[in-house]
């Protein structure tokens, strides 16, 4: 609740709550674009200096650096959004993200805001009946502030499930 | 034996005789699997294990495979390289659970049977029994109860091991030509391993090796390459197997030469100024003694060394069945790499694993091959691409020889 005898410390929780439900709100558009498979929308929601990465937690924990997917920046996003929409083949499926325990960690000398949340990618096979766990992981998150929006400028989504059903076929 | 029952034995006959047909069973017969175990797997067969790079200490540890059976590799003090089960001489337990680490010895956590990193049995917890009563019987040798080993040799900082003691040496094991491809990449450098990739695979475990013995699918499947002018079929190209037909190495190129009309006609995918907008990922960076840009290298039974430019890596197959296997991959550059290679090596990858642009497409048409044979059985393939070559290396994209010495090879080796 908000204490009447100090406004400033009152500011700065409303700003705090402000700032997640804004990272949620991202995360929550995140996912939807994802799941709807606008991988042009999923690109557009990264930095041009960003860095994507998808790791399994077992090369993480051993700071080994192979992802399944290694982005260094935005245009090598926008690469993987087009092959995986004009020249992967891979058969047809729908996914599901949930994002979920977003923990905003605080601010870098920058302004860049640090930021983590669990997440599962739920999959289906248009052939089989099952709903598969296709990943479950965590987002390590750095947002930036672009204009009035915000943009992520990394994002390492460590994997826990290391041996991976068959093929990763779209982003995380 | 089932396949010595002479009704079940009609079922493995191979049509006509023809390599040019290969028939379902091959892929989806339980049987049949659990002959490959125990006469190719666990057979005369040098099997990739690890590489030393990932154990370099007395003391380190790495779980592995031979076939689908689940070993330890271990240094010893001495500095030798061990293999052995991972399977408790007592009551069975896989005892070893990290998938690599360090150790003194090996403690079985059921009843704490203790082994050194040779695999032998040093301790028996109440071996004597209590007060005078129970424990082992006084005859029980532990020097005869220590794990299984394996037979290990090394080459170029890469572990192999065998179930057979009396196998021919390595070299001699993949014969002149592949090795030498084998030591164009591993060319004496020190490795330094970059991460791994995991992956099951629902589909026969050959029909991997197939798919790198397979050049025709590179510029039809992977149009990835094709979009962006990367590939294309006039490359100067080789699918070469060893004499014996198990092992191969496909190898290509890189030109600059623009696509001509007559395979633009062919290649649907090619699109005309199309362009990375990060292109430096498909720089290729001369570092290797070889005309090859490209080389895949299918080192029978289980292992696949690709070298596509700059991003290396080690496939390891591990059968779980007829109908999937699961696939291990150690990434790695050298050391020396400046900050700069690494991560060239770590762009490029994206091409790689069971999300890379041409990974992801392979495990996706080889669950497509199997799931074809599964649900419309009993049928037959086709590999008829190439008679000028009836089976064995050919200097043609389009071309199934290899897969038919692979067949030859294999049919000698199951006795079929």
């Amino acid at each position: 609740m908000l204490d009447k005898r100090d406004p400033a410390a009152n500011d700065r929780r409303i700003e705090a709550l402000l700032l997640h439900r804004e990272v949620e709100e991202f995360n929550n558009a995140y996912a939807a674009a994802l799941d709807e498979q606008r991988l042009d929308d999923w690109a557009e929601m990264f930095t041009d200096d960003a860095f994507y990465v998808v790791i399994s937690r077992e090369n993480a924990d051993r700071n080994m650096p192979v992802g399944l997917i290694y982005c260094e920046n935005k245009g090598m996003i926008q690469d993987r959004a087009f092959a995986l929409q004009h020249t992967e083949m891979f058969a047809p499926r729908y996914l599901r993200h949930i994002v979920g325990n977003l923990q905003v960690l605080g601010e870098e000398p920058n302004g860049d805001i640090r930021a983590r949340a669990n997440y599962v990618v739920v999959q289906v096979l248009l052939d089989r009946p099952d709903a598969k766990l296709h990943q479950v992981g965590v987002y390590h998150d750095r947002f930036r502030r672009v204009g009035d929006r915000l943009k992520l400028a990394e994002r390492r989504c460590v994997y826990d499930n290391l041996l991976v059903d068959n093929a990763l076929c779209l982003p995380v | 034996m089932a396949l010595q029952d002479p009704i079940l034995a009609q079922q493995y006959v191979w049509p006509d005789d023809d390599l040019t047909i290969i028939p379902d069973w091959v892929y989806t017969d339980a049987a049949i699997y659990a002959r490959e175990v125990e006469r190719i797997f666990h057979g005369p067969t040098w099997n990739y294990v690890a590489l030393e790079a990932e154990i370099p200490n007395a003391g380190d540890f790495i779980r592995s495979h031979v076939g689908p059976t689940p070993i330890v590799v271990a240094r010893a003090d001495d500095g030798s390289i061990n293999a052995f089960e991972n399977r408790c001489m007592h009551r069975a337990a896989e005892f070893c659970r990290e998938l690599s680490g360090t150790a003194k010895e090996f403690i079985c956590p059921y009843h704490q049977w203790t082994y050194d990193l040779k695999g032998n049995l040093i301790g028996i917890p109440f071996r004597r029994g209590v007060a005078g009563k129970g424990g082992m019987p006084a005859d029980f040798k532990p020097a005869e109860h220590g794990l299984r080993r394996l037979n290990v040799t090394t080459h170029r900082g890469v572990v192999f091991a065998s179930y057979a003691d009396d196998i021919e040496p390595f070299a001699d094991y993949l014969g002149p030509e592949v090795l030498r491809e084998f030591e164009a990449t591993f060319d004496g450098r020190k490795l330094k391993v970059l991460g791994h990739y995991r992956h099951s695979l629902p589909g026969n475990w050959k029909l991997y090796h197939e798919n790198l013995k397979d050049p025709y699918h590179a510029t039809l499947l992977h149009t990835f390459l094709v979009t962006f002018g990367l590939l294309v079929a006039g490359n100067r190209s080789l699918m070469l197997t060893d004499a014996s037909g198990r092992h191969g190495v496909m190898a290509s190129a890189k030109s600059d030469r623009a696509v001509t009309g007559d395979a633009k006609k062919e290649m649907r995918s090619y699109k005309e100024g199309m362009t990375l907008r990060e292109p430096r990922f498909m720089d290729f960076i001369e570092e290797f003694d070889s005309p090859w840009s490209v080389t895949m290298a299918t080192i029978w039974p289980n292992l696949i060394v690709q070298r596509e430019m700059n991003t290396l890596g080690i496939r390891q197959i591990v059968p779980t069945g007829p109908h999937e296997f699961i696939m291990k991959w150690t990434m790695f550059g050298f050391e020396g790499d400046d900050a700069a290679m690494t991560r060239h090596r770590l762009r490029q990858g994206n091409l790689m694993g069971p999300a890379g642009f041409l990974g992801l497409e392979d495990n996706e048409a080889i669950k497509f091959v199997q799931d074809g044979m599964v649900r419309v059985p009993n049928g037959r393939h086709i590999v008829k691409l190439d008679p000028a070559t009836p089976a064995g290396t050919a200097d043609t994209l389009i071309s199934e020889s290899a897969i038919r010495a692979m067949y030859r090879h294999w049919r000698t080796a199951m006795d079929l």
